[in-house]
């Protein structure tokens, strides 16, 4: 459970297709459409503070699910399951722990694993949320052309597949942040700056492609200089 | 079922929810009653009413909006808006010229303090992959259609920086109060898959 997995998995799905149509807008529908969705947003939220865990940590405790986990009890199902995932690797909980109670909750009767001693990761953020303040001079500037990495460390990251290896342009320099690929593990925040940088639909894709401009977010460490 | 730990593919969700919960709650590690106090909050206190105040405060007030354009960060929490999922805000403005759309390919990051939590259209795997690939597509089939002749930007949320879309303030509203425009303005076009109409 606690090795490093890679990558990003089902949740990197930026450009990709087979999804099929369009969602269609419900403009009334509830915040939680059934009630275990509050509950299971809720459990999450508290878990990252039981385990002594983060938000980046949670983001990649969800991209770790395989896809049936990840897909298919929605958005609050993967929720639950990247919950589950922080306090089994902080051992929290015993693996087989919320099985054996879901079985009795549903009349069974079934042992259930005894708790275990947990093993929080030995690790503090500096500061509440993600910015931070930071003395290091800007690698780029407004203007600049960069290219973003093409990523092959295992591990959490934010660099979405669709834009690894595409030149775009820096149009706002951000504030620092921390690093998700090294905090979501408890290496450090390394924090830097961040950078929106503009693409060109048709450098992203092809020359086919719906004309458009694609902005995302990417951290120093995921772009270098292109000329 | 008795005698072994049932697979779990076939637990249903809500009642390995209520596993969860009760394995926490009974160690004394999660209280309920906070739990039911984020839960009401989402429900009750913060939504989408927040950004169309502020959408409502930058049609009716040019210098509230060119602060909001400038620093949207400090100029929400003027309104008082401000928490989890809104440390840093940057607002762009919809236009005949460029229409701003905004996803989170990745998961579903959205300014949980102006917009609540995210809808289930925002969530869709088909809305996250496709509108970076084919926004104008996404847009039509979700009911929006553009002039040709406006360009589209999509803002791929992948920081904590949280992107809000200021919509055109429709026609026809020139003679209504703040809080009467505010009541036109819908979640949707606040994330640009919708214009707001009167």
């Amino acid at each position: 459970m606690k090795a490093i997995q890679l990558a990003s998995g089902v949740a990197d799905m930026g450009g990709d297709s087979g999804w099929g149509h369009a969602p269609a807008i419900e403009p009334d529908e509830a915040v939680f459409s059934e009630e275990w969705e509050g509950r299971a947003f809720a459990l999450a939220l508290l878990s990252m503070r039981i385990s002594g865990s983060n938000l980046d940590a949670f983001r990649h405790a969800m991209n770790r699910l395989d896809r049936e986990h990840y897909i298919d009890d929605g958005y609050y199902g993967r929720w639950l399951y990247g919950a589950e995932n922080l306090l089994l690797d902080s051992a929290i909980i015993a693996p087989g722990a919320v099985e054996a109670r879901a079985a009795n909750l549903a009349g069974g009767h079934v042992d259930e694993p005894s708790i275990p001693e947990s093993e929080k990761p030995d690790y503090a953020p500096t500061a509440a949320g993600s910015i931070r303040q930071i003395d290091t001079p800007r690698k780029f500037t407004v203007g600049q052309r960069v290219r973003a990495k093409t990523m092959t460390a295992p591990g959490h990251t934010r660099l979405q597949k669709y834009t690894q290896g595409h030149v775009g342009t820096v149009t706002i320099a951000e504030p620092a942040q921390v690093l998700p690929d090294t905090h979501a593990h408890f290496i450090a925040e390394n924090a830097q700056w961040v950078y929106t940088v503009s693409f060109d639909s048709r450098e992203l894709y092809d020359e086919g492609a719906e004309n458009f401009t694609l902005n995302t977010d990417l951290y120093e460490d995921y772009l270098e200089a292109a000329s | 079922m008795s005698g072994e730990v049932i697979s779990s593919e076939r637990i249903p969700i809500n009642l390995r929810t209520e596993a969860l919960e009760q394995l926490l709650v009974e160690r004394g590690l999660v209280d309920p009653q906070v739990m039911d106090t984020f839960i009401r909050t989402y429900e009750k206190d913060v939504g989408p009413l927040n950004g169309a105040k502020v959408v409502a405060k930058a049609w009716t007030d040019p210098e509230y909006r060119e602060r909001l354009l400038d620093d949207g960060t400090s100029a929400v929490a003027e309104l008082g808006f401000k928490g989890p999922q809104g440390e840093h805000i940057v607002v762009v403005e919809n236009t005949d010229a460029v229409h701003n759309v905004v996803v989170c390919t990745l998961c579903s990051c959205y300014p949980w303090p102006l917009l609540g939590l995210p809808p289930a259209w925002y969530k869709d795997p088909a809305y996250r992959s496709r509108v970076v690939r084919e926004p104008r597509t996404v847009l039509t089939e979700m009911g929006l259609e553009l002039s040709q002749d406006t360009e589209i930007t999509v803002w791929d949320s992948s920081s904590e920086v949280r992107f809000f879309v200021l919509p055109q303030r429709p026609s026809g509203s020139e003679n209504l109060s703040e809080a009467e425009l505010a009541a036109l303005v819908t979640r949707d076009a606040m994330v640009g898959v919708a214009q707001v109409r009167t």
